[in-house]
């Protein structure tokens, strides 16, 4: 069974130009763990990944598994394996010829290319020129280019996308099963939700810079509660609720009361003779949380 | 030295799996074998007299200023088809950067340059290949033409041999040189657009040309294509230009063409090769 290396960015920063795409990040990735590379669309997640990978370099900082910069490793397939964006075939090769390729260059068996075609579902579409392929199975054959070393860390790149709902399950549970293996598994995205339910570790990135580090439980935050409220009789309730001097908005299921004590709001409509049909506390999600770290989320 | 051998082997996969070599190779075949075919049609019927010289308007050219006819028949392998191999190398450097594929290849083999040496020994050897489909046209078609008209096609004279030996060398540099303009530039469609351009127009106009006066003649001699002609000992464009500098020997012509493939490489081994892979 391979063993998972920790990742380590160590000060890393990239200007392009006069443009700084990454600015002095810095964190690690454990083994035995899904860490989620998050943050949203241009927060600089591929430049770090790919810098990770030496594909691009660094303006400067270190980027290592295990101690090793990448184009250093022995090894390279055989202990990361990477999947990058979805179009980096040749659109004429089959994808039995596409990983053959690299098999060879990585000194692998040539037995592996079926072993993680059939691992992606792909193995009835081996002989198929990529050009035909839809965008999820793109997606699926870039995830067995990564595993074709069956590597001890995972570097995803979005991986989510374009996948239809049974190629989601698949992934989450996938994902699972290679961090309980004590594979190291390094997954961006730019939605907390797509990987909510497969990550233990979060890493938020906005604008290049670390925004927020730490298990996925970290994000449960509780500060801006609210409860909704809502009468047969609306009237009746928004006047017993100025009375009180409990400021409100009309949202779309009620008022939204800016307590986080429902209790409260029970008791004066019971006091003030109001009927009530609605009365919860809205809980802020991790989702918003995410969103609050990353800047309002108003560039999703 | 075995990730080296890792990524020829894997190079030579990459050329082998898709379809664009064998779609050169037939219209190269094809391309000098009718261009081979009927030129040996023409001059052996002219030099037997089954074609009345008469009928061909030859410009006043007198019919022994050819020369010896074979190898400037079996020259057209290199002299028309070297651009061929140039094409094949180009693309196969241009396609890793137009399909994204330099992702996959550099997590591979993250050391760039034993790649970009691996495409080029690849490449060299793709060439000869070539080389060889070219010569079998021209010698098979344009030779066996050449023996029904009962012309001696010279297929025992060792210097006949020699002259296939120095085509393959020069269609193997010529390979090498289309890797080194895909890195140096690295759009496909340009690359293709050069290739083009400058072997079929801007190349023969400039020996044209260079060949008026003495002192452009010795620099035209350094041109890619008077190279290989020098390379290989004869070429149809020594007929087609008025008499200048003697051309260079034929291992100077090997040298200036891999001189051609080194440069380009190098120098596009800093300007795109080795840049970030976004």
């Amino acid at each position: 069974m391979p063993t998972g290396a920790l990742i380590e960015f160590t000060n890393i920063s990239k200007r392009f130009g006069g443009v700084t795409a990454v600015n002095d990040l810095s964190f690690t990735v454990k083994p035995g763990r899904v860490t989620g590379f998050l943050g949203p669309n241009g927060a600089g997640k591929t430049t770090s990944l790919r810098i990770l990978l030496g594909l691009v370099a660094a303006s400067s900082g270190t980027a290592t598994f295990g101690g090793v910069r990448y184009r250093d490793l022995p090894h390279p397939l055989q202990t990361v394996g990477a999947a990058l964006e979805a179009a980096t075939f040749h659109p004429g090769r089959s994808a039995r010829d596409h990983l053959g390729v690299y098999a060879i260059a990585a000194g692998l068996p040539r037995t592996r290319v079926l072993e993680v075609l059939t691992q992606v579902g792909l193995a009835a579409h081996a002989a198929q020129r990529v050009g035909g392929y839809s965008l999820g199975m793109r997606q699926r054959l870039g995830l067995a280019y990564a595993l074709l070393g069956d590597p001890g860390v995972l570097v995803l790149d979005e991986p989510i996308n374009g996948l239809d709902p049974e190629g989601i399950r698949w992934i989450r549970g996938f994902l699972r099963d290679m961090a309980a293996e004590g594979r190291t598994v390094l997954v961006s995205s730019h939605l907390l939700s797509e990987v909510q339910q497969s990550v233990d570790d979060v890493v938020i990135i906005a604008r290049g810079e670390l925004i927020h580090l730490g298990p996925l439980s970290s994000l449960d935050t509780d500060a801006a509660a609210q409860t909704i409220v809502d009468s047969p009789n609306r009237d009746a309730l928004a006047a017993a609720l100025t009375t009180a001097g409990i400021s409100f908005s009309i949202g779309r299921t009620g008022l939204l009361a800016a307590t986080s004590d429902p209790a409260l709001l029970g008791h004066l409509a019971f006091e003030a003779g109001v009927e009530l049909s609605v009365l919860h506390r809205q809980k802020a999600g991790l989702e918003d949380s995410f969103l609050t770290l990353v800047g309002g989320g108003h560039s999703l | 030295m075995i990730s080296f051998l890792r990524s020829i082997a894997a190079e030579f996969a990459k050329i082998f799996t898709t379809r664009l070599w064998w779609i050169l190779a037939l219209v190269l075949f094809g391309y000098i074998g009718l261009l081979a075919g009927g030129l040996a049609v023409l001059f052996s019927g002219l030099q037997t007299g089954v074609i009345s010289p008469d009928t061909v308007n030859t410009g006043g050219g007198e019919l022994s200023g050819f020369g010896s006819l074979p190898p400037i028949i079996y020259s057209f392998a290199s002299s028309i088809g070297y651009v061929f191999p140039v094409l094949i190398g180009a693309l196969a450097t241009t396609g890793e950067f137009r399909h994204q594929t330099l992702t996959p290849t550099f997590l591979a083999t993250p050391r760039r340059g034993v790649v970009l040496g691996a495409k080029t020994v690849t490449l060299l050897l793709v060439g000869a290949a070539f080389g060889l489909i070219a010569l079998a046209a021209s010698v098979g078609i344009g030779g066996g033409i050449m023996s029904a008209f009962g012309v001696d096609a010279l297929l025992l004279d060792p210097e006949t041999w020699l002259l296939v030996a120095r085509s393959v060398l020069a269609m193997a540099l010529w390979a090498a040189i289309g890797v080194g303009l895909g890195v140096l530039v690295p759009s496909q469609v340009a690359s293709i657009v050069i290739v083009l351009a400058f072997t079929q127009f801007v190349e023969p106009l400039l020996r044209l040309a260079a060949s008026f006066l003495e002192v452009t003649a010795k620099i035209g001699n350094f041109l890619p294509g008077a190279a290989s002609d020098a390379l290989v000992g004869a070429s149809i464009f020594n007929l087609m230009t008025p008499a200048g500098a003697a051309p260079l020997d034929w291992w100077q012509g090997g040298l200036v063409l891999l001189g051609y493939a080194i440069v380009a490489t190098v120098i596009g081994y800093a300007v795109s090769w080795r840049k970030d892979v976004t």
